[in-house]
């Protein structure tokens, strides 16, 4: 019985990322064109997207191969479980221990490289100048975000996302500048990782710009809609992430009952709101940079991380 | 009863190492026949599987305790020490799973050797002279058994010693691997001491000083790593891993790299007793920086063999950074973080050994079907070759350190063991280990973009050259082995919790420490420390992919347009009909080369653009400088040669004046005799 009622609620945590995702980026866009005084499309303009998508023809590359076939059902997998396994209301569902932080990352990872080969498969020059830049900034982020982990789990002594959210929680933690530092590099990673502003623009199709567009530019049909559902997805996974570990605050306990589920809920969209808010007024303010810029702007996140561990060793706090 | 079956254990393998030998004489006596092919690699598949369930059974079956055997050969007052204890058991686990992969690749892969007999007999010498490393239990024996593993290899690497470049890579190993044993003679030496006790059990029990422990380090980091593949050390492993048939290479850089990495275990771990922490800062140091620049090199190549060769150096970084981990905690004390850190080394010996062997047998199937190692001129082949391309694949989501596979798993612990590092009392390793964390992480990064490189550009995309258009599939022997490799891969991912507890004997006669057991786990997890700290599951995390990817295509396919139409690439209109127009391998490192190249490789790109009205194409020149060679090597050759002319004039000289340079020395030297005394 005690397991139905685990089950059930880890599927309600799946369920909810799901069905989240494309109201934040929905929200996302609808602030960012509020910001520049246009009306914007409804919140609920990716829903019609998606369904859009998933209704018309695959128009598939005469040479695509089964790769290129597979690699959307991959990819949307590894984010969907990724996703579900950050805390998002609740901490310490049934299967958080299936993998620490360092494994949703690598999870993350795996879909990143099913899509960088899927954009190699049909053989185009913009295929391949995505994924080659993808996979560049990606080796640029994953050390920065190895830092972060490790400044995390020197302060909370796990990288068990449960773990370290009940820890924050908690009232042992005050406010450290390490901590700051952390939070902006993982913000700064998040940022790259998601393809926003400054590193990537998720609207432009500007050819010469564009990263993630130009590595999935020959999908269509379904095939799009998995993609593009994958990258809601992740956007959502990436602020669950700073929400459970830098404001923990209200975050349910596991097992504490429908109710403070449905206060965690509650509080939980009221982080994704703010969150969306934030990183539209953000991209709102800043420009793109150049492609060859991405790596002191990722540089500069490593050094923080480094410098946020430094400092803990330093201040010794703990 | 039980010392009954321990004595056979180790006899068993002897009997193995002698059969193979026979196999090597066999070989010789038949080189002409047809059948001497599937003769010689079935048999040595033969006896590798027999020596493979006699050590993993050893390994882990209930006896603890060593055994061993003494062969009146060697030194006439010391005899041949040969001896199986669990390290020795894993390795021999290591090389002869290696072995008898590379046997049955082997039995399809001969029929397309130009010159079989060029191989067949070195083949088995190569895998009885590196069981023996592993076995030997005195210092003669061991660089006795060390320089037959050498010279064959060098005889294998020399088997096509007519194609452009392979002579040369048989020279550079040639030196350096004498340079690598000169370092271990010197090691041992010293590690005998002036009583001259060469037995190991000897060895172990006597006291080092600090001075020669350090030594004896760097010694060893010399003379092992050297053959491992360690940076600066590493320049021949590039040319001669690649220039060796397909399965060869695959037993050099899965298996042989794995033997030296033995030899160090054995004598930093085991024979110089308690590490002082220093001896970890220098082995987490060129653990990092072997880790990174292996993979930037293997970025930088567009040979499919020669890319391969460098991740090799890539992933023998990683394990000597997980290596010196495990000295710093073990120096300290730290019992469970060091047992930790070494079974991550060992995890990931096993997994390279896994997925090296498979793509390099990938690498050769692409080489039989196509002729071409050059990925600029393959290319499609997934639709030619499609079940070489999936385990290949499979190969390298697992070198990438991808979840579920086992790449990940080991990577993974050894994250968790530079974790546990706040718990050092030094600074210098406090601030460090983080540091070469970092590098680790960039490496493991670099690696997924490596590996999307070399299978994206051999694989995927449209054929560059009309080989790679008719391509044909391989036979089945190879097929197989790649087959069972990837599985292996899929299994050690998944149930990492089997291969940690298998692991154990050994951190305990080792370190003297263990991880905790991971077979009480629930679900198969494997928990590091503490569950609240870690932990990770490989199957459930396979487990919860599948489901939820056959959900999406469940509902996709229930309620989605099934409509699909085949055309033209889009391309955002632009349609490039020639396949040159594709990125090929130098362009798709193009972003990682201006990042890291600039310094590392001092990378420059030169646009030579024809001058207006001149019809000639424009041409892209990508300048890259080996500073490791220009830097050490080729000023070092250049001064050996120098000085070997200087020294030429002493050959032609008149009896007189060799009389009289006998005589001059010998009086310096009783000169400097009692000067000194």
């Amino acid at each position: 019985m005690v397991v139905i009622s685990d089950i059930l609620v880890q599927g309600v945590q799946m369920l909810l990322v799901l069905l989240l995702a494309p109201l934040l980026t929905g929200f996302v866009r609808k602030i960012k064109a509020r910001l520049v005084r246009r009306q914007g499309a409804s919140v609920f303009q990716p829903y019609r997207d998606l369904l859009r998508l998933l209704r018309k023809e695959v128009v598939l590359a005469d040479n695509a191969s089964w790769l290129f076939r597979v690699t959307p059902y991959i990819t949307f997998a590894a984010i969907w479980v990724a996703a579900a396994l950050v805390p998002t209301f609740a901490t310490g569902l049934l299967f958080n221990w299936t993998a620490d932080l360092i494994a949703i990352v690598a999870l993350l990872g795996s879909a990143r490289f099913f899509l960088a080969l899927a954009g190699m498969d049909v053989g185009t020059s913009f295929g391949g100048i995505g994924s080659s830049r993808e996979v560049m900034i990606a080796a640029l982020a994953e050390p920065a975000m190895l830092l972060f982990v490790f400044c995390m789990a020197l302060v909370a002594g796990s990288t068990q996302l449960s773990t370290v959210a009940n820890f924050m929680a908690s009232s042992y933690v005050g406010l450290r500048v390490s901590l700051g530092m952390a939070m902006v590099a993982l913000v700064m990673v998040a940022l790259a990782e998601n393809g926003r502003i400054p590193v990537d623009n998720p609207a432009t199709h500007l050819e010469l710009t564009m990263v993630h567009e130009a590595m999935v530019l020959e999908y269509s049909g379904r095939h799009l809609a998995m993609i593009e559902f994958g990258a809601f997805l992740k956007l959502l996974l990436y602020i669950s992430l700073i929400g459970c570990v830098f404001v923990p605050w209200k975050i349910a306990l596991f097992g504490t009952g429908p109710l403070s589920y449905a206060v965690g809920a509650g509080i939980y969209l009221v982080k994704l709101a703010v969150a969306g808010f934030l990183l539209a007024l953000f991209e709102t303010a800043t420009a793109k940079m150049r492609v060859f810029r991405v790596p002191q702007f990722l540089g500069a996140a490593l050094m923080l991380g480094l410098l946020g561990t430094l400092l803990l060793f330093v201040s010794r706090s703990f | 009863m039980s010392s009954a079956v321990v004595i056979s254990a180790v006899v068993l393998q002897m009997w193995c190492v002698a059969g193979l030998l026979a196999m090597a004489a066999l070989a010789i006596a038949l080189s002409r026949s047809h059948r001497a092919t599937a003769v010689v690699y079935g048999a040595t598949l033969a006896i590798c599987v027999a020596a493979l369930f006699g050590s993993l059974r050893w390994l882990v079956g209930d006896i603890a305790n060593s055994s061993d055997v003494i062969l009146p050969i060697g030194l006439p007052w010391l005899g041949a020490h040969f001896r199986l204890d669990p390290l020795a058991a894993f390795f021999l686990v290591v090389v002869n799973l290696g072995g008898a992969a590379a046997s049955l690749y082997g039995l399809g892969y001969g029929h397309h050797d130009p010159a079989p007999h060029r191989v067949l007999a070195f083949f088995p010498a190569f895998l009885a002279g590196m069981n023996l490393v592993v076995l030997a239990d005195d210092a003669f024996c061991y660089l006795l058994c060390w320089e037959f593993m050498s010279l064959v290899s060098w005889a294998l690497v020399m088997a096509h010693h007519r194609e452009p470049g392979n002579a040369r890579a048989g020279y550079v190993y040639l030196v350096m691997a004498s340079f690598g044993t000169l370092a271990l003679l010197l090691a041992f030496g010293l590690l005998a001491g002036p009583a001259g006790d060469y037995g190991f059990a000897a060895i172990r029990a006597a006291q080092h000083t600090p001075y020669v422990a350090a030594l004896v380090l760097i010694l060893m980091l010399l003379g092992a790593g050297s053959k491992a593949g360690l940076v600066p050390l590493h320049v021949w492993l590039p040319l001669a891993h690649p220039a060796a048939p397909s399965h060869v290479s695959a037993l050099m850089s899965g298996v042989m790299t794995k033997v030296a990495i033995y030899g160090f275990i054995r004598v930093v771990f085991d024979l110089l007793g308690q590490p002082t922490w220093s001896a970890s800062v220098i082995v987490l140091f060129l653990g990092g920086i072997t880790a990174v620049m292996g993979i930037l090199y293997a970025m930088m190549e567009k040979d499919l063999k020669r890319l391969l060769a460098y991740s090799t150096i890539e992933n023998v970084g990683i394990i000597f950074v997980s290596l010196g981990l495990a000295l710093a905690f073990q120096a300290n004390g730290l019992k469970l973080p060091a047992a930790l850190a070494f079974t991550a080394a060992l995890f990931h010996v096993l997994n390279h050994s896994f997925f090296k062997s498979l793509l390099f047998f990938g690498a050769g199937a692409v080489l039989t079907s196509t002729g071409e190692r050059d990925m600029d001129k393959l290319g499609g082949l997934i639709h030619r070759m499609p079940l070489t391309s999936f385990v290949f694949l499979v190969g390298c989501v697992a070198i990438s350190a991808l979840p579920p596979f086992n790449g990940f798993v080991s990577e993974w612990l050894i994250f968790q063991a530079v974790l546990q590092s706040p718990q050092l009392p030094q600074w210098a390793l406090k601030i460090m280990v983080p540091a070469v964390g970092a590098l680790l992480a960039l490496a493991a990064a670099l690696a997924a973009a490596c590996f999307v490189k070399a299978f994206g550009i051999t694989f995927l995309g449209r054929p560059r050259s009309e080989a790679a258009e008719t391509a044909q599939e391989v036979d089945k022997y190879s097929l197989s082995a790649m087959f069972i490799l990837a599985a292996l891969c899929l299994l050690a991912g998944i149930l990492p919790g089997l291969v940690i507890d298998a692991l154990s004997p050994i951190t305990t006669e080792i370190l003297g420490g263990r991880m905790p057991i991971q077979a009480n786990e629930p679900w198969l997890s494997i928990v590091p420390i503490a569950e609240s700290r870690s932990s990770y599951n490989g199957l459930l995390v396979l487990v919860f992919i599948t489901i939820s990817a056959s959900l999406a295509v469940y509902f996709i396919h229930r309620f989605a347009s099934h409509a699909l139409r085949r055309g033209p690439a889009w391309g955002c209109g632009f349609s490039d009909p020639t396949p040159a127009a594709q990125y090929s391998g130098a362009s798709f490192a193009q972003p990682i080369r201006r990042v890291f190249g600039t310094l590392v490789f001092r990378a420059r790109d030169h646009v030579e653009m024809p001058a207006p009205g001149d019809i000639r194409p424009a041409r892209l020149r990508i300048e890259l400088h080996d500073l490791i060679w220009e830097g050490i090597y080729a000023p070092l050759a250049g001064a050996v040669g120098f000085s070997a002319d200087r020294l030429n004039r002493l050959q032609f000289l008149t009896i007189r004046r060799y009389l009289s340079l006998v005589f001059a020395t010998l009086v310096t030297l009783l000169l400097v005799l009692a000067i000194w005394s």
